[in-house]
């Protein structure tokens, strides 16, 4: 094969990182470039530098080292037995290219991730001196992210961490029988194993730091995970039941939900729909309402249809209140920031704002409007002190008065 | 960049009435009403310890916000009111502090465009004098406005800090990094900080329409220029075809979002990005890269590959599907069967009581009957594919006797997704929906089936998909004469079928 350009290598590996979901460069430790040799900053927020056509930002530089591997996983464009391309970047390549992107300020940082070459300690090797580069040789100061390779020698992976803001392990599938299905190399509790190895780690190096202000940082971002969404039988019950364990067992910070594309040269295992957008959306709006609203999982679960799926046509949360229309109308005046946090259409901020108000005025529909995006949506779940729905949420019609008005998704497009 | 921070929110010096007066205003009258508002010039419109410093003196001698117009230096004069002193405070006036977030909250608001910004502040300032609280109240209107300025001056900082594209320059004394941005509001200066931690290291400048600042490393300083236009940017880097390069293959045709990517990336942004230029042959191309991505793997040869397998293992998740409370009551998941290159797919409603037992579809009395309205239409059963919307027997006991129950729609849609999966392994150009339920489950939709029986559907694939009654129907008939009439129906729809699946095969 003819010698590839860093463009037409850049041109294979972007596209073979693009089912990844993450590209977040938020929550790590606050630092900058001050008083060093090198450049970046991160302050605590990510910023996303450019949005692509299909609504994602772009906030890093988000590749595969190589796209080779010697798996093959079903739902993976670079599993053995596809026909795509193969490129290969060397770890200075990637560097240099990670250096030259961000002193244009196109990107916050890397997230590097890498099919299987040789062994999984080469691989992981090959990911670790890439970040090991760009921290000790180029005193880079900016945003890193690690895929990590879940059999790789525990030393490989904790390298991993200290020169890393966030590191992941993909758990890949929802279900045990969908990872064997599509997964067939890899175990559940290979996987599990790694992530508990890293829960493990960064706890360390949490206290170290609190014992030695000269301890160095460990994965400050924490470690996140992905699971594919449509390709195994997963209800959205399963997946929500799934992702909050993994909340619990592996203190993650994200769990991201990535809707399966349909692929080129795509595995016959798979479906070839498109992905199912919607579902995905619906999934990350569940997890919103377990980690910032007080949800149990059992309860976004309750909010669901009794297939295990929760409806595509609005919100779990406005699902959840239609289901269980005894806990309303909510008092805007007098209810607790838990039951307040419960109306649809109420977020965080604006619960937060009116607690703070409540203290100064009784709050009329009109200021309750000042605080929130449509009052229209929240009029049906709440008393204030003009304000009183009338029986509203007995009324067998309240979903079509109150639901959105556009279809969401063609799930029939031609 | 001076800390006013300090000294407005310490209570100590600030707002002590002791202060003289001094500054940039003139001499004030002593005798006679005031008519004209007193004028207050900055000298910047981000100029926020100048508007402190007035708004002090001001709140100190008693002048109440209706009595002040506040300008800038060189915009066009205020026409009414006229530049005079404030007033001496008077004696014996309390002095007073304001809270931490007011501070937080002016700095930030003062950048906005806004004429009325440094009036709406001088306003709550007189607000906060009489109620220390009264930021607290987010619901006041006043607060409500100042902080609604505040958030979009700080969504402009974050598009600043997101969308300057720095462009490579080689000066004789070495390189130089420059980009042209166009802010919204004043935030130019209130920002230096961010790109001066960010790229301590590098010498760069950012040209707006207001003003340039420039970073010397060598020095550490950052100096003001005038303002620039485009023309004044440098017009390309070299770099910027590798970061096309880049955007263009990070996006995934198959998730087309555009009202997403705008509201974050609004079109007034677009002009000083490089990679902008490529949203409209990505989206233009977008629905033709899907479809060419799954035609071929349509397309793809099948011997050799892993279809067998595929089902094999399907079949085998199938096995433990928990997607519905079915699973307690059956035996077992009775899951579809016949060759993977099947020309023509059965869906029928549910296994019954033997097809539990016998874990295979279509083998009780519905079976039977199947199979002889399949042979008399001349279809080979063994050269299909038969398959049940509801993959679990749904019963309810009447002694020792199960009964077939109808399973609902929920389970329907539970189900669903493995008859989705059959069919994606098979890529049947037929398909039969046998009955309601599998019309259901094909279709998403209720149909009925004397209606859709004269024609066929199309499928979410593009395929056909015919409608006909399920064999159970037959079955239960009470009139003899009826009976038959319906079952010579069938029969007429299977060899329509059979036509159909004939002509489907040879074009």
């Amino acid at each position: 094969m003819a010698q590839l350009d860093t463009r037409e290598k850049l041109a294979i590996l972007a596209d073979a990182a693009k089912y990844d979901a993450s590209c977040a460069s938020s929550g790590t430790s606050k630092r900058n470039s001050a008083g060093g040799k090198g450049l970046g900053s991160t302050e605590g927020s990510g910023i996303c530098h450019a949005y692509a056509p299909d609504g994602r930002c772009i906030s890093l530089l988000k590749i595969l080292l190589t796209n080779s591997c010697v798996f093959n996983c079903h739902y993976c464009i670079n599993r053995k037995s596809s026909n795509v391309r193969r490129a290969r970047f060397t770890a200075q390549e990637v560097v240099q290219l990670t250096l030259a992107f961000y002193k244009r300020n196109y990107i916050e940082g890397l997230f590097l991730s890498s099919g299987i070459i040789k062994s999984s300690n080469y691989t992981m090797e090959q990911l670790v001196e890439v970040a090991r580069s760009l921290r000790e040789d180029h005193d880079f100061r900016g945003y890193i992210h690690l895929k990590t390779i879940p059999d790789a020698d525990p030393e490989l992976v904790r390298m991993a961490g200290l020169y890393a803001d966030r590191v992941s392990i993909n758990v890949e599938l929802p279900t045990v029988p969908g990872l064997k299905r599509l997964a067939p190399e890899k175990s559940a509790g290979q996987i599990e194993g790694a992530m508990l190895g890293m829960k493990g780690a960064i706890e360390d190096g949490r206290d170290a730091k609190k014992k030695y202000k000269s301890a160095p940082s460990f994965a400050p971002a924490g470690q996140s995970t992905q699971m594919i969404v449509g390709a195994d039988a997963a209800t959205d019950s399963d997946i929500v039941v799934k992702a909050s364990t993994l909340y619990d067992r592996f203190s993650l910070r994200r769990v991201y939900y990535s809707a399966f594309s349909p692929i080129p040269d795509a595995s016959a295992v798979l479906p070839l729909q498109r992905p199912p957008l919607m579902r995905e959306h619906r999934l990350y709006q569940s997890d919103w309402l377990m980690r910032f609203y007080g949800f149990k999982p059992e309860e976004v679960v309750s909010a669901a249809e009794p297939d295990g799926m929760l409806p595509l046509d609005i919100d779990p949360k406005l699902a959840w209140a239609l289901k269980f229309r005894e806990y309303f109308p909510v008092d805007v005046n007098r209810a607790s920031r838990e039951q307040l946090l419960r109306v649809p259409g109420l977020g965080t901020k604006a619960v937060d704002r009116i607690l703070r108000s409540r203290r100064f005025r009784t709050f009329s529909l009109d200021d309750v409007a000042r605080l929130t995006v449509s009052v229209a949506k929240i009029r049906p779940f709440i008393v204030t002190s003009d304000w009183r729905p009338t029986l509203l949420t007995d009324r067998a019609d309240l979903k079509r008065w109150i639901k959105p008005e556009k279809s969401q998704l063609e799930l029939f497009a031609a | 960049m001076s800390d006013a921070n300090g000294r407005f929110g310490n209570s100590a010096d600030l707002f002590d009435s002791r202060l003289g007066l001094g500054g940039k205003a003139g001499v004030l009258l002593p005798d006679g009403p005031q008519i004209d508002p007193l004028k207050i010039t900055l000298d910047q419109p981000d100029d926020f310890d100048g508007w402190r410093e007035a708004a002090r003196e001001l709140v100190l001698a008693g002048v109440p916000p209706m009595s002040v117009v506040w300008q800038v230096a060189g915009d066009d004069g205020e026409l009414f009111g006229s530049e005079g002193a404030v007033p001496p405070a008077a004696g014996g006036e309390p002095m007073f502090s304001v809270p931490k977030p007011f501070i937080d909250l002016a700095k930030a608001a003062i950048c906005h465009s806004e004429p009325q910004r440094f009036a709406l502040l001088y306003s709550l300032l007189w607000k906060l004098k009489a109620n220390r609280r009264a930021l607290e109240d987010r619901a006041d209107p006043l607060v409500d406005r100042l902080e609604k300025l505040a958030k979009e001056v700080h969504r402009d900082a974050h598009k600043m800090h997101a969308f300057v594209r720095f462009r490579e320059v080689e000066e004789g004394d070495g390189t130089r990094f420059v980009a042209f941005f166009e802010p919204d509001h004043h935030i130019v200066r209130r920002e230096a900080g961010f790109f001066v931690r960010r790229f301590t290291t590098m010498r760069w400048s950012i040209l707006t329409p207001e003003l340039s600042i420039h970073w010397d490393p060598a020095t550490e300083s950052l100096t003001e220029g005038p303002g620039a236009t485009r023309a004044d940017a440098p017009d390309g880097d070299p770099l910027e075809e590798t970061w096309r390069t880049y955007y263009a293959n990070i996006f995934n045709p198959a998730r087309l979002k555009v009202k997403a990517m705008l509201k974050e990336m609004p079109k007034k942004y677009w002009r000083n990005m490089p990679e902008t230029a490529l949203v409209a042959p990505l989206i233009a191309g977008a629905r033709a890269r899907e479809l060419e991505m799954i035609e071929k793997a349509q397309a793809a040869p099948r011997t050799g590959g892993n279809i067998e397998g595929a089902w094999a293992a399907l079949r085998q998740e199938a096995m433990s599907c928990t997607r519905c409370d079915l699973f307690r009551c059956g035996t077992q998941t009775v899951f579809g069967e016949g060759p993977l290159d099947a020309r023509i797919f059965f869906v029928g409603e549910q296994p019954g009581d033997q097809e539990d037992l016998a874990g295979r579809p279509f083998v009780g009395p519905a079976g039977q009957l199947f199979d002889a309205a399949l042979e008399k239409a001349g279809i080979e059963r063994s050269t299909t594919y038969v398959t049940n919307a509801v993959k679990h027997f749904k019963f309810v006991l009447r002694g020792k006797k199960r009964i077939h129950s109808k399973p609902d729609t929920a389970e329907i849609e539970a189900c669903r997704w493995w008859q989705e999966q059959e069919r994606a392994i098979v890529r049947p150009p037929l398909t039969v929906a046998l009955g309601a339920t599998a019309a259901r489950s094909l279709t998403g939709k209720t149909l009925t089936i004397t209606k859709a029986r004269e024609a066929p559907l199309t499928l979410a694939d593009g395929s056909e998909c015919w409608v006909t009654v399920h064999p159970s129907f037959l079955l239960r008939i009470p009139k003899e004469e009826r009976r038959r009439e319906e079952r010579a129906r069938f029969v007429e729809d299977l060899r329509r079928i059979r036509a159909r699946s004939e002509e489907l095969a040879a074009a």
